[in-house]
């Protein structure tokens, strides 16, 4: 195999393959980020006790648990550029409002991730111990405060090893973003593929660029986790 | 809800519907035309290895744009996204090889044509398509119906059980599915590239496409064993023609490329472009 | 609303749904079999087995599905090593390279679920039946297995789902699935939303079922967790 084609001169592909990672990571973080925001509202929606908050968390969490991420992709896709434009055209802007393909693959893996964030987040808050917030009531502490202090952190350290895997599913449906185009480490290996008409040099490599991103990733998680959770005692080591 | 927030409401209405009202006021005037290619469709558009897109229609554009007096950008949008993106406004025109057909003309406006090119089939050299009826011949299925009913009776028996490999929403998809729906096996693929790896692992018997990157496919070093082989079709459903794609509502928009296209056919900047990418000249006649 | 467009399209849609549901089950069925292969490598105690079986399960869940799909389909089909073997004729066909790809993929994910199944059986069950003297395929039939298969289950039921949405992207290697037809008709037609909507709509009820079924399912198998009538 012709590993020149990897190369970072002048037709090698090396150096649009780590852009491509790059960009990967970066959508995957901003959909992480996203789905954390959309993830923790669900999560508090369903824990609010409130019939009709409660109902629609619930409904949100079971439409995007039940439709492929592919399709969710190409909906969000051609949905923000539509909505963007008729909001626009609402308040009088004329012509197109351009929704980049970076915001709307990040939006596509964001709400993906936040329909199980939610579960995540809201087993984490379930597990806080009902002594210390009954403590922290009791002690005078309002709501904002007792947030801050004891809801916020606990919360953080129960979801770490759910976030962790989530952070390799959001990874992973980045992938699904070179449709619409995005250049993606997925979409670099296609095109690459394509022009140069070696689509096994390029699929593998690809492959093995997210590899090393997935472990790499997994290892900072693992880090954070052990030390989040120092000094906690646990049923498993 | 507080008086404040009511005259906030008001204010904003009251802008709203003036910026809505003012454009009517005047056309557009066009200043920068963008342009919208697949990059993806060598020869008629291609991705270097910067990134950027040359070929045929990007020099052509540069030659129309310059004759209509605006100033054109050229960008990358995927083939099954091309009307949409154009009637959704993220570009104002389409080159990208797109063919004149009754069907497009529902949803969009052309210029008039800057291209003729036949659709063609590229498969190995040995295969029976090479021995059809009207084999290496032009056969225009509008002015030559007859020929046109043999070469594709010819065609079908040819490609009778095999597989053939089209772009989707293409003349030479349209042609497949309406004339080769249940003798052959149609697989329709999203990029040109994708369909042109399957014809060379064997997984199509052939491929249908424009000549010119039919041409282009069959003259790259590792398509040593494909060759253009069979009849080549203009007219009926393969179109009259390649025309920049223009939204109905840019009816001013499509009379400044009235003319542009006609004089570059007449002072032959068109064969010259054809010539240096295509290697033929794919001029309309 | 057009209801004639809108019944014409969910009949199309509906029609590519034997193709989604065989890509699945096929897949499915396969990698349960590589799976259990890969699972007893893991737990088999020989270190270069289990190595295997670690790398394997690293590898197919640390990257994407769609990459694996592509290398399957259009990577092996442009080696010339691969067109010359008796695997062609089975790698020629988009439909078997899909099905190989899923079940490779879904493989790995529930050859962790069994692991984690298997670890869960109670250690005093194993001894005790040891103690009683069954033998190795006895013990595993009538004690690890039917224990196993009940913590498995709730873990399977989201793989087997999970899989479900995996098929949509068998519409990127030139199957006619669910999917590619809903593509396909807003390319024709030029309707946007409506297909998907309607292919979304498709989807969901057939995991809601998938979802009901293993339900239904862990219900019966754990009467003993239920609460006592009366």
């Amino acid at each position: 195999m012709d590993l020149a084609i990897f190369g970072f001169g002048k037709g090698g592909w090396g150096l649009a393959l780590l852009q491509g990672a790059a960009m990967t990571l970066l959508v995957s973080a901003c959909g992480l980020l996203i789905g954390a925001a959309i993830g923790g509202f669900v999560a508090w929606a369903r824990l609010s006790g409130k019939l009709l908050a409660g109902g629609l968390g619930q409904t949100y969490a079971a439409l995007f648990r039940g439709l492929p991420e592919l399709l969710i992709v190409y909906f969000v896709y051609f949905g923000t550029s539509t909505i963007l434009t008729e909001t626009a055209l609402f308040f009088g802007h004329e012509g197109f409002v351009g929704v980049p393909a970076f915001a709307a693959g990040a939006l596509a893996v964001g709400v993906i991730s936040g329909a199980y964030q939610a579960e995540v987040f809201r087993a984490a808050y379930l597990a806080i111990a009902r002594g210390e917030l009954e403590a922290a009531v009791s002690v005078g502490m309002n709501r904002a405060l007792m947030a801050r202090r004891i809801i916020v952190p606990q919360v953080l350290r129960f979801a770490l090893p759910g976030l962790g895997n989530l952070w390799q599913v959001a990874l992973k449906d980045s992938s699904l973003i070179s449709v619409t185009g995005l250049t993606e480490l997925m979409r670099v290996s296609q095109v690459g593929a394509g022009s140069t008409h070696r689509p096994f040099a390029f699929y593998l490599g690809g492959a093995a660029l997210y590899l090393v991103m997935t472990v790499a990733t997994t290892r900072f998680f693992d880090v954070a986790e052990a030390r989040a959770t120092r000094g906690m005692r646990r049923a498993t080591g | 809800m507080s008086s404040k927030f009511i005259k906030a409401l008001g204010l904003g209405a009251a802008l709203a519907a003036g910026l809505a009202l003012a454009p009517a006021a005047f056309a557009k005037e066009w200043k920068t035309v963008v342009i919208g290619m697949e990059g993806a469709y060598e020869p008629w558009n291609l991705t270097d290895s910067s990134g950027k897109i040359v070929g045929f229609e990007v020099d052509l554009a540069n030659d129309l744009c310059k004759r209509a007096g605006v100033e054109c950008k050229v960008i990358a949008q995927d083939w099954d996204g091309m009307i949409p993106g154009l009637k959704a406004g993220k570009f104002d025109v389409i080159m990208d090889g797109m063919a004149i057909t009754d069907e497009r003309k529902k949803e969009i406006d052309f210029s008039k044509p800057y291209a003729a090119s036949p659709g063609s089939f590229l498969a190995p050299k040995d295969s029976p398509l090479a021995k059809t009826t009207g084999a290496g011949t032009l056969i225009n299925l509008d002015k030559d119906p007859a020929a046109g009913e043999a070469a594709i009776k010819s065609v079908q028996a040819a490609l009778k059980g095999k597989t053939l490999g089209v772009q989707v929403s293409t003349t030479h998809a349209n042609f497949a599915n309406q004339y080769l729906k249940d003798i052959a096996t149609v697989k329709e693929y999203k990029t040109t590239d994708d369909r042109d790896l399957d014809l060379k692992s064997g997984r199509l018997d052939a491929v249908l496409e424009d000549l010119p990157t039919n041409m282009a496919t069959a003259s790259k070093p590792d398509a040593s064993e494909l060759a253009v082989v069979g009849p080549e079709f203009i007219g009926g459903v393969f179109g009259v023609g390649e025309g920049m794609g223009i939204r109905k509502s840019d009816a001013d928009l499509t009379a400044k490329f009235d003319k542009a296209p006609a004089e570059a056919i007449a002072d032959g900047s068109v064969k010259k472009y054809s010539e240096q990418w295509f290697k033929v000249d794919m001029t309309p006649r | 609303m057009d209801f004639d467009f809108i019944t014409k399209t969910f009949v199309r849609l509906l029609a590519a749904l034997p193709l989604t549901l065989s890509v699945w089950f096929l897949s499915v069925v396969l990698g349960g079999l590589v799976a259990a292969g890969v699972t007893w490598m893991r737990v088999s105690g020989l270190r270069p087995f289990e190595l295997f079986a670690r790398a394997y399960v690293t590898v197919f869940r640390g990257t994407p599905l769609l990459i694996q799909l592509f290398v399957v389909y259009y990577g092996l089909a442009s080696l010339p090593a691969v067109r010359a073997s008796l695997f062609w004729p089975f790698l020629r066909e988009a439909f078997n390279c899909a099905v190989l790809s899923l079940a490779l993929c879904t493989a790995a994910y529930q050859a962790e679920i069994f692991r984690g199944a298997l670890l869960a059986v109670p250690h005093g069950q194993v001894e005790a039946a040891r103690a009683c003297g069954m033998s190795g395929f006895l013990m595993f039939r009538r004690i690890v297995f039917p224990i196993a298969l009940r913590h498995a289950l709730p873990a399977y039921s989201t793989e087997m789902i999970s899989m479900v949405k995996a098929t949509a992207l068998v519409s990127l290697v030139t199957l006619w699935d669910v999917m590619s037809v809903a593509l396909k008709i807003r390319n024709d037609t030029l309707v946007t939303y409506l297909p998907l909507i309607l292919a979304g709509a498709i989807y969901f009820v057939v995991n809601y079922i998938l979802g009901a079924a293993f339900l239904a399912l862990e219900r019966r198998l754990s009467p003993h967790l239920r609460p006592r009538p009366g």
